[in-house]
């Protein structure tokens, strides 16, 4: 197999390590805290990716026991994903009303200003 | 009760978080209050339980969800580690709830009081969860429902920059729980199972075959659970987090949250892991080693230097966290052994800590040093108890932290490291110029006038801290519940490894 078949045939993790990798240098390197929210949501998101794609066999069909089916997609990996979704969703909730409390204290969301404000103090 | 006795396992997560979805439908802070100290009250008597009967039987307890056998199923699955945190985490959570009524009273605003009381008690439950659970996706659910929680208990203190404090650790929280995440996940497309005891038996097999990804789902898990556990240089979440949540959720957290996270580490290491991965293929003592004595110095050092007593106690934790991350790096019978006894001990001391800058801020309002100066003339009780536990802090011998380094130390030596123990001893001096410093500030100093009228703080805040000072003395000469069952740990854990 030459190096472009491997990517080909892998794809899928690369774009999960794109989005990863994506992500954390979002919340990294963005100063605004809603910014930093959505790269923690990309962030996430790309493990959805990690365990749903290995999951999914091609062909292979919802699993339940039938005789005109023989190949099934493994359902454990989705029941996981979708309790990480949840999880997902709360820490966005909880994210996105904290920095609605950090607005109203400090009237902005960007940390260097919230830093400096602090100082002042 | 033999049909209650073999639902302890479960009971012990159903019961608080029951109270939590009770506590949520009451409007008044004294009835949401009442049904947390009920919960609070039934969950160390369940851990009690299941550590009486794993201590009698020698076996493991295994308890299938909707009886659905494992590894399919989720198995709850406690031996005699899970019941030793089990038991610490449920003890301070009984210890911490006479004190949370006053002093929630004073730092919540009263319609809030109720949703405060809810998410105590579903961190109470998310954190037994992590500790009881044998399932590593398991553990990722229980240990957000912890964390959601405690970014809610920090940003409800009364600075603003609390919830500066509660943003920051909730992006660097979910960072960690998502690294772990993504090693669970690389070792379930290895081995197709996520329960622990399945996972031991299949990783060393899997990993003639796919070492790579086993070795980096090891380094995922370890990122995401320091990030938890606030290893050095992972903790800059910790002294914010910690200084600026209300007294009450801070003397909680400090006892319980990182000591999950440490359970955690220590499980997946030895338990999943089996010992000789993470110790004989990847240099994780090296590592760990490092890190653990960078933070007993570095974070020693931010402790004396700082004015605010909660950060310098937070720091403090910090420090701490190093000698029980030492404990794991040694990997033998002493060392791992020094770090459970110093699980154990570290709760009790610190909780008794906070509880005491608790007490002072509830009567003074203010927690800058300076401002504190001659506080042990107007608080003695409150202060001698503080001064109690900060000797245990240090290590002085006569109290719980002496046993901790007593065990680390000879862990040390049995790595044939005697440098070491000469680091652990010169570590502790910087925790007496810290505790040292305190000490000066509250007696040898004129009161200043802020302090006028100051007094005792209500019995309720007060016999917590006490019981907890005088159970740091306890552990200082009775060490069969800390030592002995230890010591019993972390040989099954090691099972004949050699390091």
């Amino acid at each position: 197999m030459t190096g472009w078949e491997v990517i080909a045939d892998h794809y899928n993790y690369y774009v999960t390590i794109f989005l990863m990798v994506a992500g954390l240098y979002i919340v990294i390197a963005r100063g605004n805290m809603i910014k930093k929210l959505v790269g923690l949501g990309l962030f996430q998101t790309s493990v959805y990716l990690l365990y749903l794609s290995p999951g999914r066999i091609i062909g292979g069909t919802a699993p339940i026991i039938d005789e005109r089916f023989s190949v099934y997609s493994n359902p454990l990996p989705h029941v996981l994903m979708l309790t990480a979704i949840v999880v997902g969703v709360a820490t966005l909730a909880v994210g996105l009303a904290l920095v609605v409390r950090i607005s109203e204290e400090y009237g902005t969301i960007d940390e260097d200003e919230i830093f400096a404000k602090d100082e002042d103090q | 009760m033999t049909g209650l006795d073999e639902h302890l396992p479960i009971l012990q997560i159903l019961v608080p978080l029951f109270g939590a979805i009770l506590t949520a439908f009451t409007r008044s802070g004294v009835l949401a209050w009442t049904i947390a100290a009920i919960a609070s009250a039934i969950a160390p008597f369940i851990s009690a339980g299941l550590l009486m009967r794993i201590t009698e039987t020698g076996k493991p307890i295994s308890y299938v969800m909707g009886s659905w056998a494992a590894p399919w199923g989720i198995e709850y699955r406690v031996d005699l580690l899970n019941a030793f945190v089990l038991l610490l985490i449920s003890l301070i959570g009984l210890v911490s709830i006479p004190y949370a009524r006053k002093s929630v009273a004073t730092e919540i605003d009263s319609h809030k009081q109720p949703w405060f009381y809810t998410m105590y008690l579903l961190c109470l439950s998310g954190l037994l969860g992590i500790v009881i659970t044998g399932d590593a996706f398991n553990a990722f659910v229980f240990l957000e429902i912890s964390s959601l929680a405690t970014y809610t208990l920090i940003g409800l203190g009364r600075h603003r920059r609390a919830l500066l404090s509660a943003y920051q650790y909730l992006i660097m929280g979910t960072i960690g729980a998502t690294f772990y995440i993504v090693g669970v996940g690389l070792l379930y497309l290895v081995t197709g199972t996520l329960n622990f005891v399945d996972l031991a038996a299949r990783i060393g097999p899997a990993m003639q075959e796919y070492p790579r990804p086993i070795l980096a789902a090891l380094a995922f898990m370890t990122v995401g659970i320091s990030l938890k556990l606030a290893l050095f240089p992972l903790h800059v979440w910790l002294p914010n987090a910690y200084a600026y949540a209300p007294s009450f959720a801070t003397a909680f957290l400090a006892g319980t949250a990182t000591k999950a996270a440490i359970y955690l580490l220590i499980r997946i290491y030895f338990s999943v892991f089996a010992v000789a991965i993470p110790f004989r293929q990847l240099p994780v003592t090296e590592i760990v080693l490092v890190l653990s004595l960078a933070a007993m110095f570095i974070a020693s050092f931010a402790a004396i230097f700082e004015q605010n007593a909660k950060r310098m106690l937070a720091y403090s934790s910090v420090a701490q966290i190093g000698y029980i991350t030492l404990g794991i790096a040694l990997a033998n019978k002493m060392g791992l052994a020094g770090s459970l006894v110093h699980v154990f001990n570290h709760a009790i001391m610190k909780t008794a800590l906070f509880f005491a800058l608790g007490a002072m801020a509830y009567r003074t309002g203010v927690l800058s040093l300076p401002s504190l100066s001659g506080i042990g003339r107007k608080m003695p009780v409150t202060t001698a108890a503080f001064v109690v536990a900060g000797l245990g802090l240090i290590g002085v011998p006569g109290t719980a932290g002496f046993i901790s380094k007593w065990y680390l130390a000879l862990g040390a030596i049995e790595h044939g490291w005697t440098w070491l123990v000469f680091l652990i001893v010169l570590s502790s001096l910087l925790a007496v110029i810290y505790v040292g410093r305190f000490v000066e500030i509250a007696y040898f100093r004129e009161p200043s006038a802020d302090l006028a009228g100051v007094r005792e703080p209500p019995p309720t805040m007060l016999l917590p801290l006490l019981a907890l000072a005088f159970t740091t003395v306890y552990l200082g000469f009775d060490t069969r519940l800390t030592g002995g069952i230890a010591t019993r740990i972390a040989e099954f854990l090691l099972g004949g490894f050699t390091s």
